[in-house]
């Protein structure tokens, strides 16, 4: 009887309010199936009360929704002419509605209009729900690698800056060594300790992803942000540190690439995991900073002198007036993080031993020329720098605020290159072999 | 359905778009599928949370950091042919990253209800917390060693996998073809 071609039920629903009762609009298309089956409204009517177990929902959504109408003002609340007779046969019994949706057959409401939130304050908030999730929407993106972002990515993971700084001390310490310079094992030298660096702290960030995550300082990371995936990290990690410590072994000499290895392996697997176990984590840093220097050192003479340990030790006492300054105006993140940092869990040793560093610089100088790698100018033109910094260190000692941690922090930025620059310019002269034969032969013709 | 709803807003609001089902440590994979004829369980949670990927989309997707977190969700491609080792794969991923969240969201939470103290009562808070912590966060750190150790060897392993895949498919097909053609 009911079963009419096309008789399903699309479209937005249109509630009028009339005196209380609800009429509905329905589309032109169901009211003129209803038409043609010849069934008059009020036969529907009849048939319609009997599925009472029905309506009940429905006539509760409709009440509601009616009342959404009422307190919506945007809402059209005129019906359409031709639908209007229909309506006002309807409209005389509330559970016309309901009948004349539940006993046609086929009817199935589209989900997206019936399957409506029921309560009004729900449709009320939905606009702003719906804005927020597109907004959010808006910020999840594909995992796909787009192979233009590539270098940046490696630049970031690679951490290409403090790699640069690397390579640069490494320089010193090949460029103080007291042999010729030789350009091709110079290059060869920089490449693989750059390599080896770049090794080093993609490891490094690959180990640290849910930590990262939670410092500002490290939540942009490729990582975190998920622009290359953990193997991707790793792949890259190897495909820098197989050339670059091969380069150093045979391009360069077996004890540089012995060195390379080991500030790999202090670096991802002692500094990495300690630093959320112990503050010693700040000595093993150290000694991964001094490294490099003294690898420049070796790539040069091929051995281990006393003046690479000295530039060495440059470069680990250098890194405690840097580091504890630095760490200090991070103490939230570190925590919060699970980093176990001096100035967090020790903050008197910090400040102490950052000023014992700072002053033992000045003493580290003293050795220059006492160990030939320099001649004695360098303590004294390197001592009003040093002072500087040990005077910051002290008033950090003293005070210990964030202000006075970022100035020590910011001179110790410009120290260490100076320092260095200052030794270089204060390199002891070697004495070739025909020189130190001239000179005594010299010396006795005087005489 | 309200009581659908009700319970899932709920969840949203502790969670927002990360876990829409409440989080038993072992939890089925969220993932999106790109074939429609499969019944979508995945995409209807996702729904639900106001994001879904595009049905055409072959990638996983990465959302933004959740407010209690700091983690970033990821929504999982279940590719049609997945093998049984992809699927472990994406278990292991899936289950870390619930494990992560959980224990980030309970460090966070604690961490930020003693915000408003002043810098030296903070500095010994922050002490305090560490101590209180040392063995939970070392046998985090061991945990978190390990999963993400397994999971670089099992994503090596998958691409492995589908790289001799790729080979020898292309080989099959090629002699298929030109057993087709005479």
């Amino acid at each position: 009887m009911f079963k009419t071609p096309c008789s399903r039920l699309t479209g937005v629903w249109k509630y009028i309010p009339r005196d209380g009762l609800v009429g509905v609009s329905v589309q032109p298309k169901l009211i003129a199936n209803a038409f043609r089956c010849h069934l008059s409204a009020r036969s529907l009517i009849q048939l319609c009360r009997k599925n009472q177990a029905e309506w009940i929902t429905f006539q509760h959504l409709c009440f509601l929704k009616r009342q959404y109408v009422k307190s919506s003002n945007d809402l059209c609340q005129r019906a359409r002419p031709k639908q209007e007779r229909v309506t006002s046969v309807l409209a005389e019994q509330d559970d016309l509605v309901d009948g004349q949706v539940q006993q046609i057959p086929a009817v199935k409401p589209e989900s997206s209009t019936v399957v409506a939130p029921c309560d009004p304050q729900d449709i009320q908030n939905e606009p702003e729900a719906a804005r927020a999730a597109r907004l959010e929407a808006r910020q999840w993106k594909e995992l796909r690698v787009e192979y233009s972002d590539l270098p940046g990515i490696y630049a970031r993971l690679s951490k290409l800056k403090l790699t640069a700084l690397v390579v640069t001390t490494a320089a010193a310490g090949f460029a103080m060594a007291p042999v010729a310079f030789d350009p091709v094992t110079f290059m060869m030298a920089s490449v693989g300790t750059g390599l080896s660096s770049c090794t080093a702290n993609s490891i490094n960030q690959y180990f640290e992803v849910p930590f990262d995550s939670n410092m500002n300082r490290t939540k942009n990371r490729p990582l975190v942000r998920g622009q290359i995936s953990p193997l991707h990290a790793v792949s890259f990690a190897l495909a820098c540190g197989i050339p670059g410590l091969t380069l150093l072994t045979l391009g360069v000499n077996p004890l540089t690439g012995f060195l390379g290895a080991l500030t790999i392996f202090l670096y991802t697997c002692c500094y990495t995991p300690l630093k959320r176990l112990s503050i010693t984590n700040t000595w093993v840093g150290a000694v991964v900073g001094a490294i490099p220097p003294v690898m420049g050192w070796t790539a040069a003479t091929g051995s281990l002198d006393p003046g690479a340990l000295l530039l060495g030790g440059f470069l680990f006492s250098w890194q405690f007036p840097h580091f504890n300054a630095l760490s200090w105006n991070l103490r939230e993140d570190y925590s919060r993080g699970g980093y176990r940092m001096m100035s967090v869990t020790h903050p008197a040793l910090c400040k102490r031993v950052a000023l014992r560093h700072s002053v033992g610089l000045i003493g580290l100088s003293a050795l220059g020329p006492a160990l030939d790698v320099t001649t004695w100018t360098f303590p004294l033109v390197s001592l009003p720098i040093n002072l500087y910094i040990s005077y910051l260190a002290f008033r950090f000692y003293r005070h210990g605020d964030r202000q006075n941690a970022r100035k020590l922090f910011f001179c110790s930025l410009w120290h260490l290159p100076m320092l260095l620059l200052l030794a270089l310019t204060c390199k002891k002269r070697r004495v070739t072999q025909d020189e130190a034969a001239v000179a005594p032969s010299m010396a006795s013709l005087a005489l | 359905m309200n009581v659908k709803t009700v319970g899932c807003l709920f969840f949203r609001s502790l969670c927002p778009c990360y876990t829409y089902v409440p989080l038993p440590l072992r939890s089925p994979c969220r993932g999106h599928r790109q074939n429609t004829s499969q019944p979508p369980q995945h995409d209807r949670r996702a729904q639900r949370c106001g994001f879904s990927p595009a049905a055409s989309s072959k990638y996983d997707w990465i959302g933004p950091p959740d407010r209690f977190s700091n983690l970033r969700p990821i929504i999982y491609h279940i590719p049609e042919n997945e093998t049984p080792l992809e699927r472990k794969l994406r278990h292991l991923r899936q289950e870390t990253e619930d494990w992560n969240h959980k224990f980030w969201t309970n460090q966070n939470i604690t961490f930020r209800r003693k915000r408003t103290l002043s810098s030296e009562e903070m500095a010994v808070f922050y002490k305090h917390f560490l101590d209180k912590n040392v063995k939970r966060h070392a046998s985090y750190n061991r945990e978190w060693y390990r999963r993400n150790f397994t999971i670089t060897l099992l994503m090596a392993e998958v691409a492995l996998h589908r790289t001799w895949r790729m080979l020898t498919g292309q080989g099959r097909r090629t002699s298929r073809e030109k057993g087709k053609s005479t």
